[in-house]
């Protein structure tokens, strides 16, 4: 039987698991990922079986765990890095953006740099500042880094195996409101390749994009409308950079109408990407114009106000009405 | 107990980081764990039986508030708690060490400080309840926000200080120091050594107060450092120190002295108080899941606050009706924060838009302008059915 009900959380930690398994090569590192097992456990028990040289409780510095991390992988290791929190991957935004995304190139494509940075992502836990961001753009905004988010336990077993098998940086999100959500997971290895968007909920009057926690908002989003006899067509992008523009495309010139959904903010948001190449792609099968619903081009809230701040069902609802009035 | 407690890094030479105080002779130390005053010739304390009454009060003050805060937490009442139980000595000692005029920068976890500044505990409560993301003007007690990004603020204080090297005023009567709190685990940035870096090379009027709580998180000190970390100071080019972190009396005078140095245009030093976590890392933590608790007992004997209260008892400066008096003044004090916590109303949702730009933004408020508008449809939605 290749397939049971797991969390988020602890098909992340299998697929990790079976990563190391494989490849003698792949190291876990970062704060906390050892003896704790990682604060959301998602390192669980690695340690204890892999022993301290292949899951590493690394000085609290980002910087020094990704920039070491590079060096291991020059040395033919495949180190995933674990950043603790959105909010504390700038600290190493350096050596990500300046050298890990740029030193392929400056070989001449001599150099593969195989590093999986995982971080987990978004809102919706009631946490202090710095908790809750979305910084997917500034990533995505790098060339050199492939940039991928999971929604679903499924994927995650899966494309946390395929980003460790990929001979690119692969910057991962983990969305942490969903590191409970439990699913069925498929063990069999036939998956759905990294860099290609999927079809979770067929529909015909709007296609809904996103990606990561928003997934299921919009997943739900999808059953609600189904009430006013409106069909959404979700389509989960998984794969940020690059980006499966073809199954996007596909999907719009069916519904004629599409609804960007992200937590982080609109404004030169991830869907800005989106709405202007859709726009430019299939122009004419447009009965709206493509809207975004997101964060607000403010800082993540206090607490107390991220149910304000984050897009929930009403606010995708609401624009799906929106395209639909138009 | 976790399974691999045993299993710690290779030997080398880490237990010098993270030894017993006791075995180390460079530890300052005033008052040992048995309420004894022992003397320092570096570090003469002269203190009136009120002012150690008034440290004592300080001292349980802060551990009750800091008591309330962690049973809100449970109850739903705070997001999280940063409890600084087993830390009271290094942050009321350090604390009251401060000169009006000297400005103070944080971590999370220094509600013993901002208690010696007077900033109310409620605002403190606030930032935890999720009200705001801080929310105190840091000039009005010359306390800075509280920073959760670690090490962050050692550079902030570094060119504070810079500045106040600037205005001309050390050596005056109006000169003021700068201290900068950050943990162990801290010392491993970059920012905080880069923050070393600036203060050494300007002679910046700093001082560097690390609480080593042998722990960041589920890290031990080992994983941070092989040298204890007060020797750090003199690859940089400043003088480094170790304080008994329990010690209210020694974190006190050596950080007195530190301040005036800095004052007086002396230059940076770093202190390092020796103390303990001796609760979770935050309301959030399992620390059983990575440490042993016969370490936790160890450090039981060495409370902050107990010695103390043995030097009171000692020196026939208090009796039982001063100790009860203080206990009902802790507990009715808790009792009126945990009304007042529970009386703050949530902010407005409108207050997502407020104070991110000093001048006015169009894009923030068409986005404000639209939000209050959609909210609204949900009212007379509402209204109307
Ligand atoms: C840049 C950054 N990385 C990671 C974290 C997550 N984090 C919060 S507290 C902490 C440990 C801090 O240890 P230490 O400096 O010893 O301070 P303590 O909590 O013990 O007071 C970590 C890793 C953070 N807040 N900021
Ligand atoms: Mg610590």
């Amino acid at each position: 039987m290749s397939t049971d009900v797991l969390t988020l959380g602890k098909a992340l930690n299998e697929g990790l698991r079976r990563a190391l398994e494989d490849d003698p090569k792949v190291l876990v590192m970062g704060e906390d990922v050892g003896k704790l097992g990682g604060v959301f456990r998602v390192t669980d028990g690695l340690q204890k079986d892999f022993g301290e040289d292949r899951v590493i409780d690394t000085p609290l510095a980002e910087s020094g765990i990704v920039g070491t991390a590079i060096g291991l992988a020059l040395r033919g290791y495949r180190p995933i890095v674990e950043i603790q929190f959105d909010g504390f991957v700038f600290p190493a935004a350096d050596q990500i953006i300046t050298q890990l995304a740029k030193m392929r190139l400056r070989s001449q494509g001599a150099i593969k740099l195989p590093v999986v940075i995982r971080i987990p992502c978004g809102g919706g836990i009631g946490a202090v500042e710095h908790h809750s961001e979305s910084p997917e753009v500034y990533f995505t905004h790098t060339a050199g880094l492939r940039v991928v988010a999971c929604s679903n336990p499924a994927d995650a077993y899966a494309m946390i195996q395929q980003s460790v098998r990929c001979d690119d940086p692969v910057i991962f999100f983990e969305p942490k409101r969903r590191y409970w959500d439990k699913a069925p997971v498929d063990r069999s290895g036939e998956w759905l390749p990294l860099d290609r968007a999927r079809v979770v909920n067929p529909g015909s009057d709007v296609t809904v994009l996103a990606y990561g926690p928003m997934v299921k908002t919009c997943l739900e989003a999808a059953s609600a409308a189904l009430e006013e006899d409106r069909s959404l067509e979700v389509i989960d992008l998984r794969s940020l950079n690059p980006l499966d523009i073809d199954t996007v495309l596909e999907s719009v010139r069916r519904t004629g109408r599409c609804v960007v959904v992200h937590e982080a903010p609109v404004f030169s948001g991830y869907g800005a990407e989106l709405a202007a190449r859709i726009s430019e792609k299939c122009f004419y099968h447009l009965e709206a114009p493509v809207l975004r619903v997101g964060g607000f081009s403010t800082p993540y809230p206090a607490n107390r106000l991220e149910e304000h701040y984050l897009p929930d069902l009403d606010r995708v609802l609401d624009a799906v009405d929106r395209v639909m009035e138009w | 107990m976790t399974i691999d407690s045993a299993r710690g890094a290779p030997s080398t030479g880490a237990d010098d980081a993270s030894g017993t105080p006791e075995a180390s002779p460079e530890l300052i130390q005033l008052l040992t764990p048995e309420g004894e005053r022992v003397e320092h010739p570096d570090y003469p304390l002269d203190l009136t039986p009120d002012e150690v009454r008034g440290l004592y009060r300080d001292l349980v003050m802060v551990r009750r508030f800091d008591m309330e805060a962690v049973a809100l937490t449970r109850q739903g009442e705070l997001g999280l708690w940063a409890s600084l139980l087993g830390q009271e000595a290094a942050q009321i000692g350090s604390g009251r060490a401060l000169g009006e005029r000297d400005m103070v920068f944080p971590t999370y976890r220094e509600h013993g400080v901002a208690w010696t500044r007077g900033l109310d505990p409620l605002k403190v409560l606030a930032m935890f309840r999720g009200l705001s993301n801080c929310g105190w003007d840091p000039a009005e007690h010359n306390f800075h926000l509280y920073t959760v990004v670690i090490g962050s603020q050692t550079l902030h204080a570094t060119g504070y200080a810079m500045g106040v090297q600037r205005d001309g005023v050390l050596g005056t009567d109006k000169a003021a120091a700068t201290i900068a709190y950050f943990g162990d685990g801290a010392t491993s940035q970059g920012d905080v050594n880069e923050s070393f870096v600036f203060a050494s090379v300007f002679n910046a009027p700093i001082v560097f107060f690390c609480q080593n709580n042998q722990w960041a998180i589920s890290e031990p000190l080992e994983k941070q450092s092989r040298i204890p970390l007060y020797r750090r100071a003199q690859g940089f080019g400043f003088p480094g120190l170790r304080v008994d972190g329990n010690d209210v009396f020694a974190c006190l005078a050596v950080t007195r002295k530190a301040l005036e140095a800095a004052r007086s245009g002396q230059g940076p030093m770093l202190i390092e108080a020796f103390t303990y976590r001796m609760g979770a890392h935050t309301t959030t933590d399992d620390p059983t899941r990575y440490r042993l608790e016969a370490e936790l007992e160890a450090w039981k004997l060495k409370d902050p606050i107990e010695r103390v209260k043995a030097y009171l008892v000692r020196n026939d400066l208090a009796d039982t009706e001063f100790f009860d008096e203080i206990d009902a003044e802790a507990k009715q004090y808790a009792a009126d924060l945990r009304r007042r916590c529970l009386e703050l109303p949530d902010p407005e949702p409108m207050a997502i838009f407020q104070d991110i730009y000093a001048e006015p933004h169009a894009l923030i408020s068409e986005e404000q302008a639209q939000f209050a508008a959609y909210l609204e449809s949900f009212e007379t939605e509402g209204s109307g059915s």
